[in-house]
């Protein structure tokens, strides 16, 4: 009996060895990139190039981020996604809990209809080319409402915001407010809305992570340079490997590698943000994917 | 999801006119989601006429199904549709499982530090953008400037092909960079799921002799299996909904043969370049994809149905 015993406690201990193995692997492979960006975003160009660089910035220099930070389109880029970002989510999450609300009212008439209305676009749409046309009949081609308008709402996110309200806030609770003269609006701006700030705080996150990291409405529907966002000139130079110009570039000594860490440069610049709130925040995000997990 | 109740109970509706306030309510996201969503679902019928934009939708011509026909006997049809299955084929094979995976070996970490520590990690790259994403992987896979190329070239003393030029890398990049990115957060869910796990059962296998890769398999597996079922169907719903933004910031003229997906196309053929006079071609080729993919949603909703009564409506 006590040998079998042992033998089950050795197999365990292989078992979870085993378990802290694989995840401790798997963590390393998600960090080993993200450091290697930072890191090379502070080395010397030619060393970065050549492979000098495996985990530490080598030759530490600041160069890349006095290029950067001196050209102006990023700062303007900086300063649009701001707006995208700002203005989207404060609309994003109104739209969105003006809609969940009466969706969460189980004695509404039609809310059945309604919902139905709501949810058939989730699974059709008219696609890409309907789109581009309807922003173009709209007149709103090359502005900044063609990048906010078209996302005014995630139908996926009400869903989730609709959940919410309905598993915390009792019928009872509204029932007694009835019999009291409360109506539904004052309601909903006295009691729904205090009572929902956790679920206010994922949709805000959400919408506001989707924003930052959008670029394909920009995309299709942007000309003019000084309405792009970040992501734009990300992608002009990450990916189409545009060139910056100006002359703190030719004159420098490492022309020909300057490239390399203006990329790993321009990535941290960019994503800084998002990075230095996520580990205060990242609990609400997985509040919301558990919030929407119970129900649709 | 919705779990369907037998015999639900009626709830009694209220007069409208007491909600007329909640109506006002729905005003705006109805006026938004008419504008946005169904005007666009009207605007479909451009892929059954010549559209000139001149002559705005209404005035161009019918010309039937045409559109279509040009697309199904164009050249590129079968290549666009091989490439479009096998890549969401592909994706989901690699990019379902693993989580599940995770999430089990994750729940049987004790040290619940170490535990905390790894998720914030993993879950990261999740917010990472998509232009970002792609960036880096072109950055740490080049074939001479990148970690990549410098570890050939450190092991062979010659540097590698350019791995952006091989279709056949093409897919791997696609799917397995995905996974890099989610597989963390797509565990989350799984692993909220475990947490409500009934230590009784742990206690009660234990006393039988299970030892902990067996409780694994017997215990935690099963209490997850609809939570795997729900998310299987959502995926399979999405199916052909491959992700423009990335396969587009991926593609170059040397991996087109397997780069080349419907959503691409359409954007070639209906926004870019040369293509702008052929908005109703575009459009049909993604109204095809769609309605395939909407019929898609509904057999595997139907059939989730049955076999497991979850579904999405």
């Amino acid at each position: 009996m006590k040998t079998s015993t042992k033998i089950k406690n050795k197999q365990d201990r292989w078992f979870y060895l085993f378990c802290y193995a694989v995840v401790t692997i798997l963590t390393l492979l998600v960090l080993y990139p993200v450091i290697y960006i930072v890191s090379a975003s502070f080395s010397n160009s030619d060393l970065v190039a050549q492979g000098k660089v495996w985990l530490w910035p080598v030759k530490p220099t600041l160069q890349a981020y006095e290029i950067i930070l001196k050209r102006p389109q990023i700062w303007n880029g900086y300063k649009n996604t701001i707006i995208y970002t700002v203005a989207g989510t404060l609309l994003n999450v109104a739209i969105t809990l003006l809609c969940a609300y009466p969706m969460a009212r189980k004695n509404l008439r039609g809310r059945g209809a309604i919902m139905f209305i709501f949810s058939f676009t989730m699974m059709f749409s008219g696609g890409m080319i309907p789109n581009y046309i309807l922003v173009r009949d709209l007149g709103i081609m090359n502005t900044r409402w063609a990048v906010i308008l078209p996302g005014a709402m995630s139908v996926y996110n009400m869903i989730v915001c609709r959940t919410f309200i309905e598993n915390n806030i009792p019928d009872e609770m509204l029932e007694a407010a009835q019999i009291d003269g409360c109506s539904n609006t004052q309601f909903f701006l006295r009691m729904v809305l205090p009572l929902s700030k956790a679920i206010i705080a994922v949709l805000t996150l959400w919408y506001g992570v989707a924003h930052w990291n959008s670029y394909f409405n920009a995309f299709l529907y942007l000309r003019d340079q000084d309405l792009y966002p970040l992501q734009i000139f990300l992608k002009e130079i990450l990916i189409q490997s545009e060139q910056l110009g100006g002359e703190d570039i030719v004159d420098a000594d490492n022309v020909s590698t300057i490239y390399v860490t203006l990329k790993y440069c321009i990535i941290v610049v960019s994503s800084a943000p998002l990075f230095c709130v996520y580990p205060f925040v990242q609990k609400h995000f997985q509040k919301g994917v558990m919030v929407g997990s119970v129900k649709g | 999801m919705k779990k369907k109740k037998a015999g639900s109970a009626v709830i009694k509706k209220r007069d409208p006119r007491k909600d007329w306030d909640l109506y006002l309510f729905l005003l705006l996201p109805m006026i938004y989601i008419i504008v946005f969503k169904y005007l666009p679902m009207g605007g479909l019928v451009v892929a059954f006429k010549n559209y000139k934009v001149r002559q705005g939708i209404w005035g161009s011509d019918w010309v039937g199904i045409d559109q279509f026909v040009r697309f199904f006997e164009s050249y590129m049809f079968k290549d666009i549709m091989v490439n479009t299955f096998v890549l969401s084929f592909y994706s989901i094979l690699v990019s379902f499982p693993i989580p599940v995976i995770f999430a089990l070996t994750i729940n049987s970490v004790q040290n619940k530090r170490f535990k905390k520590v790894t998720q914030t990690i993993v879950n990261m790259p999740h917010f990472i953008s998509t232009v970002v994403l792609v960036g880096v992987l072109m950055m740490i896979f080049h074939n001479r400037q990148g970690i990549y190329g410098n570890i050939v070239h450190m092991i062979t003393g010659e540097y590698p092909a350019d791995l952006f030029a091989s279709p056949e890398a093409f897919r791997h990049f696609y799917v397995w960079s995905a996974v890099w990115q989610n597989f963390g957060w797509d565990s989350i869910i799984y692993t909220a799921a475990l947490s409500s796990v009934d230590p009784s059962y742990h206690e009660a296998a234990q006393m039988d002799g299970a030892s902990r890769f067996k409780r694994v398999i017997h215990v935690d597996l099963p209490t997850i299996i609809p939570t795997i079922v729900t998310m299987l169907i959502l995926k399979m719903g999405h199916v052909l909904t491959l992700g423009f933004e990335k396969i587009f910031l991926m593609q170059n003229p040397l991996n087109i043969s397997a780069s080349q997906v419907v959503s691409t196309y359409v954007y070639e053929m209906g926004i870019a370049g040369d293509g702008a006079g052929n908005f109703s071609y575009a459009t049909a080729i993604g109204m095809f994809n769609n309605v395939i993919q909407f019929i898609l949603v509904v057999i595997v909703n139907k059939i989730s149905k049955k076999v497991s009564e979850t579904s999405l409506w």
